[in-house]
């Protein structure tokens, strides 16, 4: 079962048609790309769209590829644009679903209930743009440091940013996972501040 | 608890770089319940990659983990954004270095996308070839460090060796080992050279009794068994909620391979199986990367048989440099040459995202174009970070000495997983 370029587009569009069908008062807007499905929807009704793209038997998107974020800056009314690959693994559909986000508030819901590989992809793409995923239960920095200030793949900072310096610390393991931070673990003999 | 019994229990036993501390004992706790954190990495010699976890445990079992990535990151993305599209090969190179070839072919057929065209058969063929070659040097090197840490010495020695038949094959068409950069957006850096066939044949037969060594050393053995049987198991269910593809989420049983499911690079023409696993443990992850062996074999093996005739590049002297002639006899030809050299390609405005099978599972490129000669956005999507998402679920109930097997068959390449 085998899809080829060609049968893509054709997957595509019957997919969007479904969705327009299914989901249409929460699309924003819909098109082929080159072959790929992309789909625009609203931030504040997310959550709801997702589940239904999971749990519908017709549409059942059971796994959620990636997660990234895209900075237009100034070019945007919005400046970013968060992008999730889906795939269905029974019905061969691939889907891009991009949500607007304004700078003012970075945020969108986050998608570790539904799916959890979101865990890994939201805390990357938090760590390089500083977009929130409300919900989150441990948005850490995955690929950056702690101490990293910014957010390195906004298109505001610098090839060459300069960072402070970070003082030495105990080697110990207060940037691990919330659950596991236990005050009496990090305060040893005064060696870290 | 008073400060006196505080300061008793927490001491520091930072020894040899592995850092323990007790936790407290609670109210009415007896000195059995207390657990223990240990920092593994991140530079320990069975992480291939630099990672970090920090388990805690209650005697050998694990009962909470964090894994901490991101040592190994250079901004990969952010790189990409400063130069022009073919110039991300060589740092494409440097993803997944055990197998290069594939992240070119992966990053080439994203920008083709782009520009909406499509590699002469010949390139096509060429390109499954070097990528079947270099999963086969993935997988072995995957397995044979593996069995290393097990303490299957020797067969890491024969895995190796096949490894070497086939870089030295590799060394033979592009004039490197590690880092190939041997693609190019709108064909390959060169054609296969004279008497390719038979030295293929070669090595994949000298890689073939290797396996068969390491096979009977290994597959059967009481010892590899007992560690990897039913050690870092995944459920078909979580494999898929979790995202896991390739060797990975195969041995999960999750029916899933961008090659057969969404061909690329008429990955359609050849047939080959995709095997699946029944468990989801370390030793399905095993069996199904053997047998993946075997079956870039049988691939390599039928496109060199078909190889169609032809050129390599497309004909378009604004993607692909014009041949030496063309560009020192005609005034366009320079033209072109130059515009080339110094604007780069220039895809037209849009997004696209290519999935393709990588060494670990789906690799795929995510890239915005805003019309210029360089990507206003490049993200990969690496499957070992996706899969490194699902190591604190396998690692939560396993022993201590579990962690090097599970990691082991993850095969976390910190190039590609770090970026």
């Amino acid at each position: 079962m085998s899809v080829s370029s060609s049968d893509q587009a054709a997957l595509s569009e019957q997919l969007l048609q479904l969705l327009r069908s299914k989901l249409g008062n929460q699309i924003v807007s819909s098109s082929v790309e080159l072959g790929d499905a992309i789909v625009w929807i609203k931030r504040s009704e997310m959550l709801n769209f997702f589940q239904i793209l999971k749990l519908d038997t017709e549409l059942d998107f059971s796994m959620l590829l990636d997660t990234t974020v895209v900075d237009w800056l100034d070019s945007r009314d919005e400046r970013f644009e968060v992008v999730y690959h889906l795939m269905s693994l029974s019905k061969k559909f691939r889907l891009r679903v991009k949500i607007a986000v304004p700078e003012e508030e970075a945020h969108v819901d986050s998608l570790v209930l539904l799916w959890p590989s979101a865990n890994f992809m939201e805390r990357e793409a938090w760590d390089m743009y500083g977009v929130d995923f409300k919900g989150h239960p441990d948005l850490r920095r995955i690929l950056m440091y702690d101490e990293f200030e910014g957010h390195p793949l906004r298109k505001d900072y610098p090839l060459r940013g300069k960072q402070p310096r970070v003082p030495l610390r105990h080697p110990e393991v207060d940037n691990t996972s919330r659950h596991m931070h236990r005050e009496a673990l990090v305060n040893i003999g005064g060696a870290r501040n | 608890m008073n400060n006196n019994e505080k300061s008793l229990l927490n001491v520091d036993y930072g020894i040899g770089g592995i850092t323990t501390h007790l936790r407290p004992r609670e109210e009415g706790d007896d000195l059995h319940s207390e657990t223990m954190v240990l920092n593994l990495g991140p530079a320990h010699p069975a992480t291939h990659g630099t990672v970090r976890i920090v388990a805690e445990l209650s005697g050998e079992k694990i009962v909470d983990a964090d894994v901490e990535l991101g040592f190994l990151h250079r901004g990969f993305e952010k790189m990409c954004e400063t130069v022009d599209y073919n110039q991300v090969m060589p740092y494409a190179d440097r993803l997944n270095y055990v197998s290069p070839i594939i992240n070119n072919v992966g990053w080439c057929l994203t920008v083709e996308k782009l520009l909406e065209i499509e590699v002469p058969k010949r390139a096509q063929y060429i390109r499954v070839i070097m990528s079947e070659l270099s999963r086969i040097s993935d997988h072995l090197t995957c397995l044979g460090a593996s069995a290393m840490e097990l303490g299957a010495f020797t067969v890491m020695l024969y895995l190796m060796q096949a490894r070497e038949y086939i870089w030295e094959l590799i060394e033979d068409v592009t004039g490197a080992r590690l880092t190939i950069s041997y693609g190019r957006v709108g064909g390959l850096k060169a054609d296969l050279p004279e008497g390719f066939a038979e030295k293929m044949h070669k090595a994949l037969d000298g890689t073939r009794d290797q396996l068969d060594k390491a096979d009977r050393l290994l597959t059967r053995n009481r010892i590899f068994i007992d560690r990897m049987c039913d050690v870092g198991t995944i459920s078909k269910e979580d494999a898929i909620a979790y995202g896991c593809t390739g060797p990975f989420g195969r041995a999960s049983g999750v029916d899933y391979d961008v090659r057969r499911d969404y061909p690329y690079s008429s990955y359609e023409d050849f047939s080959f199986e995709v095997p699946l696993g029944e468990k989801g443990d370390n030793y399905d992850r095993f069996l199904v990367r053997y047998e993946e062996i075997f079956q870039s074999m049988r691939i390599c093996e039928q496109a060199i048989k078909n190889l169609p005739t032809g050129p390599i590049c497309v004909d378009d002297p604004h993607i692909v440099l014009n041949p030496k002639e063309g560009v020192y006899s005609s005034i366009d030809g320079m033209i072109n040459h130059f515009e080339l050299v110094i604007f780069g390609v220039k895809p037209p405005q849009g997004d696209v995202y290519i999935p393709v099978e990588g060494g670990n599972g789906e690799l795929g490129f995510y890239t915005v174009s805003d019309g210029t000669g360089k990507p206003y956005k490049v993200h990969v999507r690496p499957p070992c970070f996706v899969h490194m998402g699902t190591m604190k679920k396998m690692l939560l109930g396993s022993n201590i000495a579990d962690v090097v097997p599970i990691f082991g068959m993850i095969n976390m390449i910190g190039g590609e997983c770090d970026r």
